[in-house]
């Protein structure tokens, strides 16, 4: 049997028992709708207090004590945003979009979910609900769904899930696509066939199959090998930043094309800093240059689809307004999120800041919330992807009428 | 039929995949099959040349002091990591090959799995570099002896193992009214030191009463507050006492005076009153509800049913967590024996229950470690204090299922020729073999191709 890659079998269709053709199930939007959208979820919960300090807030400096960041202007200082924010000065990329208009900030936002659990936080951010639990599919999948019906069509995918298993915030009804990095060679012609036919009785497996080899058609088309063999490198760090940048690449890849998914997901790890978190230097300093450092190649491989990309990044609480004992920041409630790309209308900070006196503080400890998570996303959703607000506000975000859409979040 | 379908769900579920000849053995009593596992002692692992973790962790302690001087220079920050890295990772190789050759050679299986349980539920993830030569030894030390005790011991052990506390960072905790920590608001206002919460909270919301048992914030800081000093042992920069790298509790953290918690007021003095604490955590019914869960979610369904849970519970409860007990419980319900293939086997499940099908040896280097970082598991890694999800929706995504598919390729043309899958299927599977796998075996092109395709088999995917 020859092995040939697997692109070159997608094109020939799967043939299963009997003799039926199977075209290739995962197929997308036609161009009807060229408004892309990534989210990137940021998993452990992201010091929003260190990634968007607030140096203009009197109360900043004692709270952080050494790992506070300097104002604008020192060495180590913020990237300067406005008179009372920066960035964390590792955020160079994040710093020059907002200089040219295509970065929006939010601070003092968080979810509805009010107590300190990673797990149920996560839930939360991802499901769309107020309550953890609450439901077993994602507020993203339920907008797939409710896309107004001239961008969508039999049997199309609209969105990909880029890393090993589809988070919860993409899951539900609208089908996805999945896809992440592989190591092994391809496998052959007719063991695939044979191997669609064993699946043929188990939807699972069966759909799950066919989506795997076209999505790999698809994230691989055109790149040169990635990291090496799949040697046994132990260093958690060395993997995962070979694996941000294949996904990274995969993401641009997808969404660069004319027929591609409109709508990707992937998720970053580490932003737990509990201990030994580090100010302008450290820890946490080094996850965001990398994540700055990967969004600046997801721009420039994007290349024209940049201009009508929106990049939303949400984590799913932030920390405490103090340090804690061992040099880091336990779990807190409001933090920063970051709306990214060429269709925003940025260059401005969205935030109703409640400052940081012991009075203003949550439970005396946290950066109290101001703004609803689902205000920004249910302005994504609407202005970038067209949904109905009385989608958003009943199959999207359920029982969340009162949760108004940001306005003007994007360029005409 | 109805006896051999019993059968494969023993090997299958139970344990960690059906050797060629068990299902034979286990032939028409799969029951006592399973519980003569639970005698003959907790479930060791031959650990020829494994180290223990304090001894392992002293030399980190000694490794940090030796350059204690320039520690916030971030030149030396980053040699100290690299040689830490140089100093854990023979040693996470070693601990990940033997656990793994321990399922795969066990022939207490279910005793294994078990094992695998509670390790996940007492989770440390080794992304955490802190943490990556130790998490061997305590799977070993803290899990293992405890296995067939009580949760209540083994919730002790846990707790006080050094690579819990440096996990959720428990070992600097600082209580604000310790004698540590009033000489420190004496003297450097600038340097914060202070409670962290981190085990605490986890401890109440993950390992005993589950995130919905009751508990609230102000219990999370008492409960903080009462664990301060649980620490380790080895002189530590400020921190001096205690043998390097096993538990040590540092009175001079500890927070003083009484403490409620739940309701209850706890005026122990020292170490006792954590202990008296996690006694009462440990047989709370709130814990005995949640074990109960996360047992019967891994043993029966992703989604077992409310009535089968509650009886276990009642087990629990009233054996005040004896585990042994628990697990006859479980062999004895009907619930488990009711369908096959209840469950998708994890990516660690799936090339266990390969290595034991095919007799694969377990050989440091040769590509099972990275074999299983590749399907998703890396060992030891989940990622998080909650452990590896235990629902199919979490590890059936598209691509995990091409990594499985390739890799069933790989091993078919490594072994193809080695092994005659059409006759190897049933003894695997026993009566969940379908007819349709069957037919598929008999008729492959090539022994390469007929080993893949029972190793990426739907029944072989799953348990």
């Amino acid at each position: 049997m020859s092995t040939i890659a697997r692109r070159t079998f997608l094109g020939t269709g799967l043939l299963a028992a009997g003799g039926a053709f199977l075209a290739p199930r995962l197929t997308f939007a036609a161009a009807a709708g060229d408004s892309r959208l990534i989210v990137v979820l940021m998993r452990g919960a992201l010091d929003g207090l260190a990634a968007v300090p607030p140096h203009g807030d009197h109360d900043y400096a004692g709270l952080r004590a050494e790992l506070a960041i300097a104002p604008p202007g020192g060495a180590n200082g913020a990237l300067p945003l406005d008179a009372l924010f920066g960035l964390h000065p590792k955020l160079d990329f994040l710093h020059e979009s907002y200089g040219a208009g295509e970065l929006t900030v939010f601070h003092a936002l968080a979810t509805a979910y009010r107590e300190r659990s990673h797990f149920d936080g996560q839930d939360v951010l991802e499901n769309g609900s107020a309550r953890a639990h609450a439901l077993q599919s994602g507020w993203l999948n339920r907008a797939l769904a409710a896309q107004p019906r001239e961008r969508r069509g039999p049997g199309r995918e609209l969105g990909v899930a880029l890393g090993q298993n589809v988070p919860l915030v993409m899951r539900g009804p609208a089908a996805v696509a999945s896809w992440s990095p592989s190591r092994l060679a391809a496998l052959d012609e007719d063991t695939l066939q044979r191997l669609a036919d064993l699946y043929a009785a188990d939807p699972l497996l069966s759909q799950r199959l066919a989506d795997a080899l076209a999505a790999d058609a698809i994230a691989t088309a055109g790149s040169s090998a990635s990291d090496g063999e799949g040697a046994d490198g132990m260093l958690a760090r060395d993997r995962g930043a070979a694996r941000y940048g294949e996904v990274i690449h995969a993401a641009a890849a997808f969404l660069a094309r004319d027929d591609g998914p409109r709508v990707a997901v992937f998720d970053t790890i580490g932003w737990d800093t509990h201990a030994n978190e580090g100010g302008a230097q450290g820890q946490l300093g080094a996850r965001l240059a990398a994540l700055d450092a990967g969004l600046r190649t997801l721009k420039a491989q994007l290349g024209p689809a940049w201009g009508r990309t929106a990049i939303v990044m949400l984590t799913e609480f932030g920390r405490t307004a103090a340090t804690n004992g061992t040099r880091g920041t336990d779990h807190g409630t409001a933090t920063a999120a970051f709306l990214l790309g060429g269709a925003v209308r940025g260059g401005r900070v969205v935030a109703d800041w409640p400052g940081l006196s012991s009075r203003a503080l949550y439970q005396q400890r946290d950066l109290a919330p101001t703004l609803d998570a689902r205000a920004l996303l249910k302005g994504v959703l609407h202005e970038h992807l067209g949904i109905p607000e009385r989608e958003l506000d009943s199959s999207v975000f359920p029982e969340s009428a009162a949760v108004r859409p940001l306005r003007d979040l994007f360029r005409a | 039929m109805r006896a051999t379908i019993d059968a494969a769900i023993a090997t299958n579920r139970f344990g960690f995949g059906a050797r060629p000849g068990e299902l034979a053995t286990v032939g028409s009593d799969p029951r006592a099959w399973l519980t003569a596992q639970l005698t003959g002692g907790p479930p060791t692992l031959a650990d020829d040349g494994l180290r223990s973790s304090a001894d392992v962790l002293a030399e980190v302690i000694a490794l940090r002091r030796a350059n204690r001087a320039a520690e916030t220079d971030s030149a030396t920050q980053v040699r100290v990591a690299v040689k830490l890295g140089q100093l854990y990772r023979p040693v996470y190789v070693s601990e990940a090959t033997a656990r793994l050759r321990g399922a795969v050679t066990s022939e207490r299986p279910f005793l294994e799995r078990l094992t695998h349980f509670w390790t996940n539920h007492f989770a440390i993830s080794v992304d955490k570099l802190a943490v990556l030569g130790l998490a061997g030894g305590f799977e070993r030390e803290a899990i293992r002896p405890h296995v067939l005790g009580s949760f209540t011991e083994l919730l002790l052990a846990v707790e006080r193992h050094p690579a819990m506390l440096l996990y959720l960072d428990n070992h600097l905790s600082v209580g604000p009214n310790s004698i540590l920590g009033q000489r420190a608001a004496r003297r450097r206002r600038d340097v914060r030191i202070g409670i962290n919460e981190n085990l605490a909270r986890e401890i109440l919301e993950l390992h005993t009463l589950g995130v919905d048992g009751g508990y609230t914030q102000a219990d999370v800081t008492a409960f903080a507050h009462v664990i301060s000093g649980w620490s380790i042992g080895g002189d530590n920069g400020r921190l001096r006492g205690g043998d390097p790298g096993q538990f040590y509790f540092r009175a001079e953290l500890h927070e003083p005076g009484a403490k409620t918690v739940l309701s209850r007021r706890y005026d122990e003095p020292g170490i006792e009153q954590g202990e008296a604490v996690l006694r009462d955590l440990a047989v709370h019914p709130a814990t005995a509800h949640h074990i109960a869960t996360k047992l019967a979610r891994h043993f029966i369904a992703d989604e077992p049913d409310a009535a089968t849970i509650e009886r276990l519970a009642r087990v629990f409860r009233d054996g005040r967590g004896d585990l042994p007990m628990l697990y006859r419980a479980l062999i004895d319900s009907r619930e488990p024996w009711s369908q096959p293939l209840t469950k998708y086997k994890t990516p660690c499940e799936y090339l266990t229950s390969a290595y034991r099908g095919l007799q694969l040896p377990v050989i440091q280097g040769q590509g099972a470690l990275a074999a299983l970082e590749l399907l998703g598991q890396r060992t030891y890694s989940p990622g998080s204090p909650a452990g590896w999800p235990d629902r199919a929706a979490d590890w059936s995504g598209a691509s995990a299922l091409l990594k499985r598919v390739e890799w069933a390729d790989a091993v078919g043309q490594r072994l193809g020729d080695q092994r005659d899958a059409a006759e190897l299927a049933p003894q695997l599977l026993g009566t969940t073999l379908t007819g349709t796998t069957r037919t598929a075996l008999k008729h492959a092109a090539s022994a390469p191709q007929a080993l893949t395709l029972l190793l990426a088999a739907p029944e072989f995917l799953r348990r």
